[in-house]
């Protein structure tokens, strides 16, 4: 029942309004899905069906249980019946004073007996043969030889049918974690392959979800569910071919309760369904307040807003209240209605079997097992009503795992190479447009030349698109038109490596990872030697603070990397570009968000990386965007105005709006 | 921390006493179905002895329908029962949320500190729904299992009374399942433990991934991190398969254990057997027999919950015994309305709960109504924390914030709240409407007002822009409006307040510099009588203020306006030189 509400609830960042692989429990394509799946599976197909081969056996034995056991009863009872009517032999034979022996069968003494054969009238007629033939040398009892062959028959059964499913277990749990396994791997090279543009479609929370969440939903399926549908759908027909090798009119009784089980479960789920909804969107409407007014807890005293928000709370509560308990209520409901339903099967089956019994078609054994079968049909239909919901919810997420698979890759066609001894950083734009999505191109034509050691400033407002730029020089994304050059040659004909191994780049958002200062540095380039990290570290003026923390350049950085401050985290990814060593240099200035001292070092240490190498700088301090070669000018995506700082002044366009706001005398308030 | 969890779960049960009544009710049903379970294999076995044996087909009949009358029985109680544990679980479920939320929401900002935003949210949603399920499991659990354990043995050692050994071997298998289970769980627990910490591993390498996904290319490093992923894959798969292949142990076990049982209580009967009704006797034993395993197997279910709800029930008892710091005086002093504020600070130290060192020490000045007092200074310095102890965010260590000469913590914190608008540094919003946030600050707000406050805070650009206007959706927290326009609409609802106090807490940062400036003349403008702060990062924005104070390191370094400070305050020359240019510090000096 709760397996769908296992599923975490996702939050704010969970899917953006872009999100393209919105999760849900159906699969859009429940055949193409699941086709997919079996071939993936395939290099695991034969433990797969040694597995369902197992399985099989596993449930075949497991049936016979109760047939043997109901062998034994009957042995025992015969052996008691025996017993009582040699009993009653006895005590007829001491009132006239002869002994049972002097008969060699109990058909003898009762022909011989008058009256006799009322003595076993009561007897099902089935048992009679079995009576009238037996000795009466001596007292006659339970024939343990026989109950003890047919427990040792049973001992053996249970004990193989224990072996087989354990085997059948292991060998699925080894399919499902080797299938998990190779789809996490393939997420995982796949996730170098897509584009950048990809990502820009897809949240974060997205993909996580696919290697957690939906991988694992893949592989329990397989691991229970797979081999649950192949026991359910095996003990279904041993138990119906058990039941009627008993009795057939038996079966058909035990039969009707079957629709009546499946109506009621239809009827439940549906109301039910109707309240989990109902009880899921009050959640949702109850942790959402819950959430917020947490966030936002400093708002909400400020504004003297408590009661406002205990109000509006109590009412989501109570609606939470009402929806859950119904929904609560009614998905209980169907454990005892279904169990009434099956006791109905059971008491109909005693009475026929009783029925049947004493007119000496069955046994009594056969009704002891005959109920065990009874007991055991009714689960596999539950079940399979259960497995299909989870079927479904598989091909949903194989559905996402595979739609991520098989996204477009980057493609990575440029073969040529660089010239012998590398490139000096000379950088053309030559009439590029470019626009995140076809239909709306943010930068038209666009033309630069930068020759090599130059630096250009990028500036422009918050959110006009500076990084677009770095982006398109990385060739993380591909032009509508036009073509940029390094040293002559066109990025996009060069291999995607080369083109990266030539550019570093120090952006704001500082990447760091779990793990030591001295392996964050060396992220620069992963061959570098102790020594050589560490001179990186000094250049990066870094050294100074490195050296103060436990541990020096082993201290370990957390999982946000909190325990340094942002301003260090700059210094540590300046330290990796110098590392890097590349030809050309992008760079992203510190804003405000850091102390004087550290500023200061930061500005040092970008002077000395930007030594000698052709470096795109975005901007923010206005000593830097005088001092550079050229200044672009972006607005809304686009590069209004290129030139140095004293032409764009001169210009009056966007710029000097753009420098003349910050630094405006607002005097006439004061 | 489970044993103490473990007393908390039944501190936390208390909430079960509003539910008494039911709970009773509950138990004397759950007895009654108990005993109609335990009927029916009696019922059966003679059913089977004395009717089926002796070929009495009346007899047959009668039982057959008293059979089902008590299975009707049964599942009458259990739907019933059904019905009050949904209730009641619910139920507590509904007054322990309510019962967090309130105490959450009267914390004040050390608490959450303390306990941090996102561990009070799973507090107050996951916690709770653990703690909600386990009663539900308890009331249906706890009471019937053991009535049906403790019937099912009565009254099969009552069937078996001519067959000795079949009630000890009842006892016999469930301590050899008993010690299965726990030798099982004892193996795969601490890898169980290790799963969740390898899982988290495999998420943050995949995250990381994620977020540096420009530096990876960039570096050219795939490759590198291709390996760390595969690594944490191996691992985690490794893990899984352990144990699930040692769980998967449990299943096997179990129907072997049972179907045990079953062939050893034949082979009794079969030695020790006398007559035919003992063989009725010998199939209901059995049945019995499987009735008294199952239920204890049940309870053993519960204490394998028992530990995350403990743990969660321990959480959530955290939060309710949780003291609050900031507390309203005995006896507040009354406020006179909309009269100008002078705010003073008098020898303020402050230091937080635990830390060495203090943040803010001898923090001594006077914010004047009618002026604009910046405080300007690097991260880390202290600048939120001060403004943070007028509204009693936080409370001083030592000295005195006071508000026309009355102690803030004199005033009670309602109406403290109602003299100050306040503009936090991250631009926090509500669902609802753009119209809705700003009348935060005001309820009563008209059309008009709300135009006219949206208008000061640059906002009215972007949101006549959109189709809807005022009424556009914000979804929860704002997730739907940019950073910048957060800010306006955080700014356009603390002017709605119009309270005497106008407090910015460095609220001008995701503003862009042109939006900034015509920002801040409008407010010099229009609130010409307020008492106004701002703490700020860029000299720009505070270049005019009135009163300029300059904090490095928790102390103050300067203050005056920023012609003098650039002449006496080495700080504050240094942090104008990074962001201004030569000549215009020249020009101003």
């Amino acid at each position: 029942m709760s397996n769908n509400t296992h599923r975490p609830p996702r939050g704010p960042l969970g899917g953006g309004p872009h999100a393209r692989m919105t999760p849900g429990a159906r699969p859009q394509d429940f055949k193409g899905t699941m086709a997919k799946t079996i071939r993936f599976l395939r290099s695991s197909l034969p433990a797969i069906l040694i597995a369902f081969l197992l399985a099989i056996g596993g449930v075949v034995l497991t049936l016979n249980i109760p047939k043997v056991l109901g062998n034994a009863t009957d042995e025992i009872m015969v052996g008691l019946m025996k017993q009582n009517v040699y009993d009653a032999i006895e005590e007829v034979c001491q009132a006239s004073g002869i002994s049972p022996s002097d008969y060699l069968t109990m058909a003898d003494f009762l022909d011989a007996v008058p009256g006799g054969s009322q003595m076993i009238e009561n007897i099902p007629p089935q048992y009679q043969d079995d009576l009238l033939g037996t000795s009466l040398q001596s007292r006659p009892g339970v024939d343990l030889e026989a109950v003890g062959q047919i427990l040792l028959l049973l001992a053996g059964l249970i004990l193989f049918s224990a072996l087989l499913s354990y085997l059948q277990n292991f060998l699925m749990s080894g399919v499902a974690q080797k299938i998990s396994y190779r789809l996490r791997d393939q997420i995982n090279r796949k996730m170098n392959k897509l584009p950048l543009s990809f990502y820009d479609k897809t949240t974060h929370g997205e993909v996580l979800s696919l290697i957690t969440n939906d991988v694992d939903t893949v592989s329990t399926t397989l691991n229970q569910s797979l081999t649950q549908m192949i026991t359910a759908v095996t003990t279904l027909v041993g138990v119906l071919v058990m039941m009627l090798s008993i009795s057939g009119w038996m079966t058909l009784v035990a039969l009707v309760a079957l629709p009546l089980s499946f109506f009621f479960i239809s009827r439940i789920v549906r109301r039910s369904q109707k309240y989990f909804r109902a009880q899921q969107e009050y959640l949702g409407h109850v942790n959402g307040h819950i959430e917020e007014m947490y966030s936002g807890h400093t708002v909400v005293r400020l504004f003297n807003g408590e009661e406002r928000s205990q109000q509006t709370f109590q009412q989501l509560n109570s609606k939470l209240y009402s929806s859950g308990w119904r929904s609560q209520f009614l998905s209980g409901l169907m454990q005892p209605v279904l169990g009434f339903v099956s006791n109905i099967g059971y008491v109909l089956v005693c009475v026929l079997g009783g029925y049947l019994t004493i007119r000496g078609s069955i046994t009594i054994g056969n009704i002891q097992s005959f109920i065990q079968y009874v007991r055991r049909f009714n689960q596999p239909v539950t079940q399979s009503a259960q497995i299909m919901n989870t079927l479904q919810s598989t091909a949903a997420a194989a559905e996402r795992v595979f739609r991520f698979l098989e996204a477009e890759e980057e493609p990575d066609t440029g073969k040529r190479a660089l010239p012998e001894g590398g490139v000096k950083g000379d950088v053309t734009f030559e009439h590029v447009d470019f626009g995140y999505t076809p239909e709306k191109t943010i930068i038209h034509d666009f033309s630069t030349h930068v020759k090599d050691g130059q630096r250009i400033a990028i500036v422009g407002p918050t959110g006009a698109g500076k990084t677009t730029i770095v982006k398109l020089l990385m060739h993380f994304y591909e032009l509508n038109s036009g073509r940029i050059l390094l040293d002559g040659i066109d990025i996009a004909d060069l291999p995607r490596h080369t083109v990266r191994g030539e550019i570093g780049m120090v952006l704001q958002d500082t990447w760091l990872f779990h793990g030591t200062i001295r392996d964050n540095i060396r992220y620069g380039r992963l061959d570098a030697t102790d020594e050589e990290v560490e001179h990186a570290a000094q250049m990066a003026c870094a050294d100074h603070f490195i050296k103060t923390l436990p541990g020096s350049y082993d201290f370990e950085l957390n999982e946000e990397a909190s325990n340094v401050s942002h301003g260090q985290k700059q210094l540590l990814t300046i330290a990796r570009a110098i590392l890097a060593d590349p030809t050309v240099l992008i760079l992203d200035e510190a804003t405000s968000s850091v102390d004087t001292r550290t500023e200061v070092l930061i500005q040092q240490a970008m002077n000395r990386l930007m030594q000698g190498r052709t470096s795109f700088i975005i901007a923010h301090r206005l000593s830097t965007i005088r001092d550079a070669d050229r200044i672009l000018v972006l607005n809304e995506g686009d590069i209004v105005e290129q030139g140095t700082h004293e032409e764009l002044l001169a210009k009056g366009g966007f710029y000097a709006n753009l420098y003349n706001s910050q630094f405006e005398p607002t005097d006439e308030a004061v | 921390m489970p044993n103490l969890g473990r007393s908390f779960i039944f501190k936390l049960l208390r909430h079960l006493k509003n539910y008494v009544g039911w709970l009773l009710l509950a138990f004397v049903l759950l007895f009654g179905q108990a005993m109609c379970e335990l009927a029916l294999p009696d019922y059966m076995s003679s059913l089977a002895s004395e009717g089926v044996a002796v070929g009495d087909m009346g007899f047959v009949w009668r039982r057959g329908l008293q059979m089902l009358l008590i299975s009707l029985g049964s599942v009458v109680c259990a739907v019933l029962v059904g019905l009050l544990a949904a209730r009641i679980g619910s139920g507590v479920g509904r007054d322990l949320r309510s019962q967090v939320f309130n105490k959450v929401t009267s914390f004040s900002t050390p608490e959450f500190d303390r306990f941090s935003v996102s561990s009070l949210i799973t507090r107050s949603t996951n916690d709770i729904t653990q703690v909600q399920m386990f009663c539900t499991v308890l009331i249906r659990l706890v009471f019937y299992a053991p009535v049906m354990g403790v019937g099912g043995i009565l009254r099969a050692a009552a069937k078996s009374s001519n067959m000795p050994g079949m009630v000890s071997t009842i006892a016999v298998s469930i301590l050899i399942m008993l010690v299965l289970i726990g030798v099982l769980m004892a193996i795969v627990m601490p890898r169980f433990k290790r799963a969740q910490k390898l899982l988290d591993h495999l998420n943050l390498v995949a995250r990381e991934r994620l977020s540096g996904l420009m530096v990876i290319r960039a570096f050219n490093t795939e490759a590198h991190e291709e390996k760390r992923f595969d690594e944490a894959n191996r691992n985690l798969t490794q893990n899984h398969l352990f144990v699930n292949r040692t769980i998967s142990l449990m299943m096997p076990i179990m129907n072997l254990v049972m179907n045990g049982v079953s062939l050893v209580v034949v082979w009794i009967a079969a030695v020790s057997a006398s007559n035919v009704a003992d063989v009725g006797n010998m199939m209901a034993f059995m049945q019995y027999a499987l009735q008294i395993i199952m239920s204890f197997m049940m309870i053993s279910l519960v204490f394998v919950i028992m530990p995350r709800a403990s743990v969660s029930a321990g959480r959530i008892a955290e939060i309710i015994d949780s003291p609050v710091e900031i507390q309203d005086p005995a006896h507040p002093q009354a406020v006179a309305a909309n009269a100008p504020c002078t705010i003073q600070f008098d020898h303020v130290s402050f230091k937080y709960p635990g830390a060495e060192h203090d943040v803010l020490h001898d923090i001594s000045f006077t914010a004047r109504p009618g002026e604009t007092t910046a405080i300007i200074g690097s991260t880390g310095c202290g600048k939120s924390t001060l403004i943070s102890l007028i509204p009693r965010l936080y409370d001083a260590t030592q000295g005195k914030v006071s508000i026309n000469g009355i102690d803030v913590k004199d005033f009670s914190q309602h109406d403290l709240h109602d003299l100050i608008s306040f503009v936090p540094q991250k631009g926090t919003l509500f669902s609802g409407t753009i119209a809705s946030n700003i009348r935060y600050g005001n309820q009563e707000a008209t059309d008009e007002q709300v135009r006219q406050f949206a208008q000061t805070a640059q906002a009215t650009e972007f949101i006549e822009e959109k189709p809807e206007g005022y009424d556009s959706p914000v979804s929860q927290g704002g997730g739907n409006v940019s950073g910048g326009q957060k800010q306006r609409l955080s700014i356009a609802r603390a002017l709605a307040k119009q309270a005497p106090i106008l407090i910015f807490d460095d609220s001008f940062s995701a503003l862009d510099f042109k939006t900034d400036a015509v920002l801040r003349r409008a407010l010099n403008t229009t609130y010409q009588d307020r008492t106004m702060l701002i703490v700020a990062q860029r000299v720009s924005t505070i270049m005019n203020a009135q009163q300029i104070i300059v904090l490095d390191d928790g102390e103050i370094v300067g203050c005056g306006p920023h012609r003098e400070l650039l002449k006496n305050c080495q700080v504050y020359l240094e942090i104008a030189r990074s962001q201004l240019s030569e000549e215009e510090i020249e020009h101003e000096q």
